[in-house]
């Protein structure tokens, strides 16, 4: 897309402050923008309500009150039922088979990138634009955004570069405090709503609860890795993500002392087996087939990797094998699980890191002696 | 801009607004007793006597209301509450009623416990008869309120009304029909009808939003919805909204009038606008009664296409029309209607309906057959997502 074109855009609104001042850019760019809310739920009742989701009635009123202000037209596109199917039903599954999803992450690949965009591009529009945080430069590249607190290039980087190419991120260049800001000047009555953190399709916050309702309570063991032993005892594996310390319920300490983390979940006879920390160490990860943001590399190549929204970055050698990427760590990661993204970045600290390409973490193993 | 959604609102009549803003300049509660009062009673009871000779009613049969929506339940749950006894406990309505009919009977049913008979429609979306004569003769005596609409909202089919009241009155079974659709575009005649309550809206046919009235026979008792100051025959409380009362009164007595001459005009343009459509759009598939139905009533199927994205791409294109029926937050279901009348879910979603009114003009049928083509271009691309 070439600066200073008038296109037909779509601003995908939230009913947050990104989005709302991200679709006033697109006016101000000279863009012809269409503001349209995703109802993501049947029954909105049902999702979080207050200023914190994306799915509520007070969402979409929020949304379409930005719109006004903005001077666009608003509609609201009804989602909720690809949204249950690709996101909330592979939320469970993936839960089911002892791995840890990122919905968001999906709500990006499936719904927001993928069928509204298509829809978009099927009914005359040329782009969607979102409030996320990320910075696309003029090569066409996904990078980090400005704001490193803020950045969402993590979430955005399963987008194939066609996705992206249709695609307008104009806040990646603005730290939120002056996103929130410009919302004031603009007149945005949601400039001081705050951010959502939640998963917005759980309306109490209780993933666990949530997870339980499904997928049933079902009681299982808590053993000790190392020696088989059975700590204690929980009512569904489907609670527990790998890394986790926290609401294990054991009674009786280890015999170090130390605190336990989860290492390893297996949905199949429904068990949890803990250990120390040092147990979670990772320095190997296989990923599934990834996706290309970057030119493909056929040989090993240095980059940084990510393991989850706002976490850590490590130094990897990554090396495409097979369908999947290999990730050599040069510094140990603890507590990764399964069925959430590695996302390869170039470093770039003048234009932001760029994205070179984002996998579904597999399996992971730790080869190198832990240094103690 | 091409307005084609005359049957969600249509714009105020002159004399209508004129007739507003000159009572609305006015003192008085029309229950006062002193003289500002007096005046304005005497202009709430001149327009119920416009009302009532307009529709073949008696002055003291109507009641004003603050919404159609309000007397459809004033009549449905107010005349059930009244009728009700132990043996007498079910209400009667149709697969096509909007939803401030539908709704006011579903919740006697889920929360009063009312047994709850819907009559089934024909492919036009007219009103099985037959249906209802079996009926009669199985459960008359059980039936507390029987409740028909004279016109269908969204695909215009006009209803059997006589021929429903004509049924139900050898049992004593008061009828009501939601004419919100019908008054001033068709001939209603509420006494000839047979009906004994009928629905009217003030911002259907040139008057304020916010009025309505319930033409009840006296002999027929409702339970009220709204306590308090007993006005309204004690049936419906509330300080009378005067400037609202005279404009509504102004807009009836007008549409009334001009009736016949308006249906011939809007027929016209009407069978102007579906031939050029389907011209335009062979595939278009035209809903309801051909022949029976409300003069400025259009309503089609595009197959394949969705609804809510014809609606978006017109809307870009300057031309206003409606889908279905839509909920609160916006979330479009498929029309109970086409579904009531055979359509499956993927034709229920995937209609439009334009309506036109006493403000239009050829210009906004020629904008509209202008900017369709491209619109289900577009929206057949996009497909049924």
């Amino acid at each position: 897309m070439v600066e200073g074109v008038k296109l037909r855009v779509l601003a995908a609104m939230s009913g947050g402050v990104d989005s709302a001042v991200a679709a006033a850019r697109a006016v101000e760019a000279g863009h012809d923008v269409t503001g349209v809310h995703l109802a993501l739920s049947k029954n909105p009742q049902t999702y979080r309500t207050g200023a914190r989701g994306c799915c509520t009635v007070e969402d979409s009123r929020d949304a379409r009150r930005a719109a006004d202000v903005i001077g666009i037209p608003f509609y609201i596109w009804d989602m909720a039922e690809r949204f249950h199917e690709d996101v909330v039903e592979d939320f469970y599954a993936e839960y089911a088979a002892g791995r840890t999803p990122n919905p968001c992450l999906r709500c990006n690949e499936k719904i927001k990138f993928a069928a509204v965009l298509d829809r978009a591009m099927a009914l005359g529009f040329d782009a969607v634009v979102t409030g996320h945080y990320a910075r696309k430069g003029e090569d066409g590249l996904l990078r980090r955004a400005v704001d490193p607190g803020k950045d969402q290039s993590y979430v955005l980087a399963v987008l194939t570069p066609a996705q992206l190419a249709h695609s307008m991120f104009p806040l990646g260049d603005t730290p939120k405090d002056q996103v929130r800001v410009e919302a004031e000047t603009r007149g945005l009555a949601v400039a001081r709503k705050p951010d959502s953190h939640d998963i917005c399709f759980i309306a109490d916050g209780d993933t666990s609860g949530f997870l339980k309702n499904r997928l049933g309570a079902k009681e299982g063991e808590i053993v000790d890795a190392a020696s088989g032993e059975v700590l204690g005892s929980h009512d569904g594996s489907h609670q527990f993500t790998i890394g986790q310390r926290h609401g294990l319920g054991l009674k009786r300490p280890a015999a170090d002392g130390r605190p336990r983390y989860v290492l390893s979940i297996t949905p199949v006879d429904n068990r949890v087996q803990v250990g120390p920390r040092e147990a979670l160490r990772v320095d190997r990860i296989r990923t599934g087939a990834p996706v290309w943001l970057a030119d493909e590399r056929r040989g090993p190549f240095e980059a940084e990797i990510q393991l989850r929204a706002h976490g850590e970055v490590y130094p990897a050698t990554v090396t495409p094998e097979g369908d999947g990427l290999h990730a050599r760590l040069h510094r140990p990661a603890y507590g990764v699980a399964a069925g959430q993204a590695l996302v390869v970045y170039g470093p770039d600290a003048a234009r932001g890191d760029t994205v070179l390409a984002s996998g579904t973490i597999d399996a992971t193993e730790s080869v190198e002696a832990a240094s103690v | 801009m091409a307005y084609l959604d005359h049957a969600a609102t249509t714009p105020m009549l002159p004399q209508a607004l004129d007739a507003y803003v000159r009572t609305a300049r006015a003192l008085g509660n029309a229950s006062s007793l002193h003289g500002s009062g007096r005046a304005a009673r005497r202009t709430v009871e001149e327009a119920r006597e416009r009302i009532a000779e307009a529709l073949g009613a008696k002055p003291g049969e109507v009641i004003f209301t603050g919404s159609g929506t309000e007397a459809d339940n004033l009549a449905v749950k107010g005349v059930h509450w009244a009728r009700r006894t132990a043996d007498r406990n079910r209400v009667v309505t149709t697969a096509i009623e909007h939803h401030a009919v539908a709704d006011a009977v579903a919740w006697l049913g889920d929360h009063e416990r009312a047994d709850v008979t819907e009559l089934p429609v024909d492919k036009l979306g007219r009103v099985e008869t037959a249906v209802l004569a079996e009926l009669l003769a199985e459960h008359c005596k059980e039936i507390t309120v029987l409740t028909c609409m004279w016109a269908n909202n969204e695909v215009g089919t006009l209803q059997p009304i006589s021929e429903i009241a004509a049924l139900a009155e050898p049992h004593g079974i008061p009828v009501h029909t939601d004419a919100v659709q019908a008054v001033g575009h068709v001939p209603v005649d509420f006494a000839a009808s047979g009906a004994a309550a009928l629905t009217l809206s003030g911002h259907k046919l040139g008057g304020p939003t916010g009025t309505g009235a319930l033409i009840l026979r006296r002999d027929v008792k409702a339970v009220p919805l709204l306590h308090g100051g007993g006005q309204e025959r004690e049936i419906r409380s509330g300080t009378l909204d005067v400037p609202g009362i005279a404009a509504l009164a102004e807009a009836v007595a007008h549409a009334v009038r001009h009736q016949e001459s308006e249906f011939q005009r809007l027929a016209l343009l009407r069978d102007d606008l579906v031939a050029r459509l389907r011209e335009a759009v062979p595939e278009a598939v035209y809903n309801g009664d051909p022949e029976s139905r409300l003069p400025g009533n259009a309503h089609f199927s595009f197959p394949g296409c969705e609804g809510d994205a014809l609606l978006m791409l017109l809307d870009a294109a300057g031309v206003e029309c409606a889908t279905g029926s839509a909920c609160s937050a916006g979330i479009a279901q498929p029309s109970h209607v086409l579904l009531a009348m055979g359509a499956d879910a993927d034709d229920a979603r995937s209609s439009l309906r334009f309506t036109l009114g006493w403000s239009t003009t050829r210009a906004d049928v020629d904008a509209l057959v202008a900017a369709l083509p491209e619109a289900v271009r577009r929206a057949k691309s996009a497909g049924l997502s």
